[in-house]
Formats: structure tokens, C-alpha cells, sequence
């Protein structure tokens, strides 16, 4: 009985381990992603010990499991909020739908700032944008428009753009709108959460295998994962950073 | 292989040839050797080079036309061309499409649920062939031949203006594109937006090469020559190398002052930002400054490669966008290591010169039969008059 139980301890242990390392790789691997603006309203809400955030995306912040369970970067930005924030109460809400263009999710914004609160809206667009082929320049004025009024409502903002699809990349030209995200973050001194980057760094690296064609989700599991406790950092130091940031606060 | 005419210009063909290959190059996605392409130190790319050559040797080549042969003949060669371009853009259509069809069938994961939105248009190839065919809908990285038949077709009259009248062709243009980015006109494309490039605002470049090879060039040879020109061009390459700097290491960003940003951004390649335009004006004049027509190298076998495919920029620009297609789709399928990307990219390169070798050997034998149409002088440029 003896060396049954150690034996299944070990492969736990070693499971685990593995598991842990393959979690740190992709943090490793992803690079410095951190904010380069600070998130005053997030550190005040975390001061008063209670953090709304709401994420607002298309197709790409959605992700269920094979039991049909919420497996998507929201649910472990959460999740890691929680652990990294003890004390404070933290909800994330989700907003995704998928095929919605930027302006669609601007238009929706007054809704949502209602009904959640938010101190924090996570705003992951711009594939959509591509596939459609709207205007970059229109697509530029939405998420300033999208800016002033996330401001006006007292909450910061996290640019998401999209991701890194190897795949497809030859056939949706993506720059644009990757442009018009960076243009629009520096300008309007937002965070931009480089997602392209970060999961062109994992594939570079071999931390994920995005080529490869599947059915199941245990590769998109992994990443959805990954990108919430990034994401989750970099809320955190973006709120470290907000005191300082003089220029980041209107 | 059939030397050129001892007028032309061979550095025209060596930085065409040079921009066929950075854009072939740019459009391997993913690609390590992209780091080597001029749009990762500066504001403009080489579909300036490329536009701006093309304004010059189509004024060259059709202008001499226009003075011999006639208004009508020379407009009619130059509608022909356009044509010609037509006709090579939607053979690049039918490649891509047959393509995306394949990876659309082979493709599967469920991270990409949304990416996998570009392969609707497949579920309606009545209305999408006829929008491509309309060169409204126009996939990714296929938007610079349709910007140029658009030039090539609006050039007949452009020409005989600016063989009268050249400042006042000069004019029209600028007026053209100041209107254009007051009023915002661009065309439509489908399923939504406009053209990528903006043809009543890249048409500034096209004119002004073509204005600079009737002469406009010689015009302004003082100020071209003038150390003070090179010094603010140099200030103004630095300059654009820092701000491109910060987009890349975004730490940077804070010593861009807000004004200069709010001033500055966004820089728009769809209507052809003045900081992008001044950007290749400032390239183009080191490069004319540091390297006179007469040099050496140009007549040696070192830059030859890059010149022959500078001297048949139509077939050989097809043939690079067809080849960063199937670049891509080896490196997704076999291999996408930093080794395959370089090899890929070399081999591209080696396909697109050994190509442009052969259409000169074609036009070589095809020049000496006897059954070949009499040319008009000046008709072995026609190849390049792209």
C-alpha cells in the first residue's frame, strides 16, 4: 500500500511542480509588461477595500471549458486579484460579445459604467475591427471618445489589443489597429496590455505552441491563464505607480 | 541580358529593386529579417520608395512618349499598363483566396474563435468576387496595386500638364492632397472603410517623382546639393529614429513632450502623413548626395541583382507579394524557427532575382526576333515604366 501512496505523491508533487514551472515560464517568457502609466482609481478603490473592474471585449475574452465552465483571462485576473488583494473585495465583470467592433462596445460603455461601477475597465478590441476592415482613423477617435468617457465615470483604463495569431496572420493585417491602440494609450497616457507581443514572445520561445491545430482547449486554457495573472500584475503595479504618475491622473 | 539605355537612371532601378525587396520582406509576417527594413528606423517605408520611383520613371518613360508620338499614343500606353496591373492584381486575388480556403479548412482551435472571423467572406464568393474585382475588397497586403492602377489611370492628363506647365501640374497636386485630408475623401472599400492607401493623397508622391524627372530635380539641384539640406534632413532621420525608438521601448515615451505628441500623432500611412512624406524626401536626399549617378558600383555585378529587379517592378513586385504568401504558409506548416525565416527570406530574394533575370533574357530574344513589333524608341524602358 506503502509505495502506491508515495508513488502517487510523487507524481502529484512532480505534476504540480511541473505545472508551477510551466506557469512561471510563461511570465518569464512573456517579458516586461509592465504599465507605463499609473491607475489612480484602482489604487483608490483598493484602498477602500473593494475593486470592480469590468472587462469589455469581443470573441477572444470568452473561453469555455469542456464542462461548459468559464475558463477565460477574466475569470484568473480575478482569481489573482483576489489572492494578490486579501482583504479587498474584488469582482470582475465580463462584457464580451463576440464580432463587436470598437465602436459597438463604445456605445455600450454609459451601460456598463451603470451597472458595474467600474474603477477599471479592461478594454480588449480591435480584431474584430481588422476583420470588418473599419477605418483605422474611426477606430482611433472611438477609443479616445471611449477614453473621455471611462474618465468622466472616474475610471482608469487598460488597453487590450489583439492577439497573436500565426495562423492568420498573413491574412488580417492587424498593424493598424495595433498602431491606433499604441497611439491612443500614449496620447491619452492609458495602459496598453500587449497581448500581441506577449503571445508572439510565448510562441518565439516555445512556451505555447500556437500553430498547431486542436480541438480541445487545453492550449487556449493555458493562455486565457496566463494572460489574466499578467493582467493582474500589471493592475497592481499600475496602481503602485499611480501616486507618482502626475500626468496620468486626468 | 539587355543593358539599359546609357540616359537612365540606374540608381532608380537599384532602390526599386531595393524597395521590392523590403516589401516583400515586410510582408512575411513574423519574420526576424524584418528587423532590417527601413520602417523600423523612421516614419516611412518602402512603398514610398516604390510610389515616388514609379512617379519618376512612368514621367520618364511617358513623357518622352507624349513628346513623340503624340498625346494620345503615350495616354493610351499608359492605360494599357494599367491594364496590365489590373489584370495582375486579380491573379494575386485567385492565389490568396485559393490560400485562405485551405487554411480555413485546415485550420482548428478554439483560441482563435474570433480570428477565424476573416474567413467569412469565403460563405459569400458572389458578392466578395465582384468587390475584389471592383478593387473595393482588397485582403491584407494587397492595397499598393490598387493605389497604383488608380495612378496610372489618372496620369494621361497629369503628363500633358506637366509637360506644359509643371509647376502648375505640381500645384494641382498639392491642392489635391491639402483638400483631401480637409475634406477626408478617400474611396470606399468593401465590407467597410476606405482604401488602406489613399489614392488623392499618395498621389502627391507619385507627381512629385514624376515632376522631379521632368526636370524638377535639375530645379532644385542647389538646394538638393546644399550641406545645410543634408544637416536638417540628418536632424530630421534622427529625430524620426527616437520617436520610432519609443514605440518599441515605450519607457522612452516620456521624454516626448505631450504637445509634440498631440502634434505629432497619429502618423497616418492611409493619407500619407506629411512627417512620413518629409521622412522619404530626407532619405532621398542623403541618397542622392551620397551617391552620384555615376557611380562606379552601379555598372558592377555586386548591386546587379537588386537593379534587374528594379527594371521589371511589376512582375517582380507580384511575384513577392505571391512569395511572402508562400513563405508564410511553409513557415506555419513545416517550420517557423528563426533559421526557416532567414532562409525563407533569402530564398525569396533569389527566386525574385533569377526571375527578373529571366523576363530580361525573354526580352532579350524576343527584342532581336524578327517577327517583334517595331518599337518606338525607348520602348525596352516600357518594362520598367512602372
Amino acid at each position: 500500500m506503502r509505495p502506491i501512496v508515495v508513488a502517487l505523491l510523487c507524481a502529484a508533487l512532480s505534476a504540480g511542480m511541473a505545472l508551477a514551472k510551466e506557469g512561471n515560464e510563461c511570465i518569464v517568457a512573456a517579458g516586461s509588461v509592465g504599465p507605463d502609466f499609473g491607475l489612480p482609481h484602482v489604487a483608490q478603490a483598493i484602498s477602500k477595500n473593494k475593486l470592480d473592474v469590468a472587462v469589455i471585449g469581443s470573441a477572444s475574452s470568452e473561453l469555455n471549458g469542456p464542462a461548459g465552465t468559464n475558463i477565460a483571462y477574466p475569470t484568473w485576473l480575478e482569481a489573482t486579484l483576489r489572492e494578490l488583494l486579501p482583504g479587498v473585495t474584488v469582482k470582475v465583470s465580463t462584457y464580451a460579445r463576440a464580432r463587436e467592433t470598437a465602436a459597438e462596445m463604445e456605445a455600450k460603455l454609459p451601460r456598463i459604467i451603470s451597472e458595474s461601477t467600474p474603477a477599471l475597465v479592461i478594454w480588449q478590441t480591435g480584431t474584430a475591427d481588422a476583420i470588418r476592415g473599419v477605418d483605422p482613423e474611426e477606430f482611433r477617435a472611438v477609443l479616445d471618445d471611449g477614453v473621455d468617457k471611462l474618465r468622466a465615470a472616474d475610471a482608469d483604463v487598460v488597453f487590450m489589443n489583439m492577439q497573436y495569431s500565426p495562423r492568420t496572420e498573413a491574412m488580417l493585417a492587424v498593424a493598424a489597429y495595433a498602431d491606433a491602440m499604441r497611439f491612443v494609450a500614449l496620447k491619452r497616457e492609458a495602459v496598453l496590455f500587449d497581448r500581441f507581443n506577449i503571445m508572439r514572445r510565448w510562441n518565439e520561445s516555445g512556451v505555447f505552441d500556437l500553430y498547431g491545430a486542436t480541438r480541445t482547449t487545453n492550449v487556449a486554457e493555458r493562455v486565457h491563464d496566463c494572460l489574466g495573472r499578467l493582467l493582474a500584475d500589471v493592475v497592481i503595479a499600475g496602481a503602485k505607480l499611480a501616486p507618482v504618475a502626475s500626468k496620468g491622473t486626468e | 541580358m539587355l543593358l539599359p539605355k546609357p540616359d537612365r537612371d540606374l540608381r532608380l532601378d537599384l532602390f526599386r529593386g531595393l524597395a521590392l525587396w523590403l516589401i516583400f520582406l515586410d510582408h512575411i509576417p513574423s519574420n526576424i529579417v524584418n528587423w532590417l527594413t527601413i520602417r523600423n528606423y523612421g516614419f516611412s517605408d518602402a512603398t514610398e520608395i516604390f510610389v515616388f520611383i514609379s512617379g519618376y520613371t512612368a514621367a520618364f518613360v511617358y513623357g518622352r512618349a507624349m513628346r513623340e508620338q503624340g498625346t494620345l499614343v503615350a495616354g493610351a500606353r499608359i492605360l494599357k499598363r494599367a491594364w496590365q496591373v489590373y489584370v495582375a492584381h486579380i491573379f494575386l486575388f485567385a492565389i490568396y483566396t485559393a490560400e485562405i480556403s485551405y487554411v480555413a479548412h485546415s485550420f482548428e482551435n478554439p483560441l482563435y474563435r474570433e480570428e477565424m472571423g476573416i474567413f467569412d467572406f469565403l460563405q459569400q464568393p458572389d458578392i466578395t468576387l465582384a468587390q475584389a474585382m471592383l478593387l473595393k475588397f482588397k485582403p491584407a497586403n494587397m492595397d499598393v496595386l490598387p493605389l497604383y492602377i488608380v495612378l496610372l489611370a489618372g496620369f494621361p492628363p497629369l503628363l500633358w500638364l506637366l509637360l506644359r506647365t509643371p509647376a502648375v501640374a505640381l500645384g494641382a497636386s498639392v491642392s489635391l492632397y491639402a483638400l483631401t485630408l480637409y475634406f477626408e475623401w478617400n474611396i470606399p472599400a468593401y465590407p467597410n472603410g476606405n482604401w488602406v492607401f489613399n489614392p488623392f493623397a499618395w498621389q502627391l508622391l507619385f507627381v512629385f517623382g514624376a515632376w522631379c524627372a521632368l526636370g524638377g530635380a535639375k530645379r532644385l539641384s542647389a538646394i538638393i546639393r546644399s550641406p545645410i539640406t543634408a544637416a536638417v534632413a540628418i536632424g530630421y532621420l534622427a529625430f524620426a529614429f527616437f520617436i520610432v525608438l519609443t514605440w518599441y521601448l515605450p519607457g522612452l515615451s516620456a521624454l516626448v513632450p505631450q504637445w509634440l505628441e498631440d502634434w505629432m500623432y497619429p502618423i497616418d500611412k492611409t493619407n500619407l502623413d506629411v512627417l512620413r512624406f518629409l521622412h522619404f524626401v530626407s532619405l532621398a536626399v542623403l541618397t542622392v548626395q551620397l551617391i552620384p549617378q555615376d557611380w562606379p558600383l552601379l555598372r558592377s555585378r555586386w548591386l546587379r541583382p537588386a537593379i534587374v529587379c528594379g527594371q521589371h517592378s511589376l512582375e517582380i513586385f507580384c511575384l513577392g507579394v505571391f512569395l511572402s504568401f508562400a513563405a508564410h504558409f511553409a513557415m506555419v506548416e513545416i517550420n517557423q524557427g528563426v533559421a526557416m525565416q532567414i532562409g525563407m527570406s533569402l530564398l525569396g530574394i533569389v527566386i525574385m532575382v533569377a526571375t527578373a533575370a529571366l523576363i530580361s533574357w525573354y526580352k532579350g530574344i524576343e527584342g532581336r526576333s524578327p517577327r517583334s513589333r517595331p518599337g518606338p524608341p525607348g520602348a525596352t524602358l516600357v518594362g520598367g515604366g512602372v
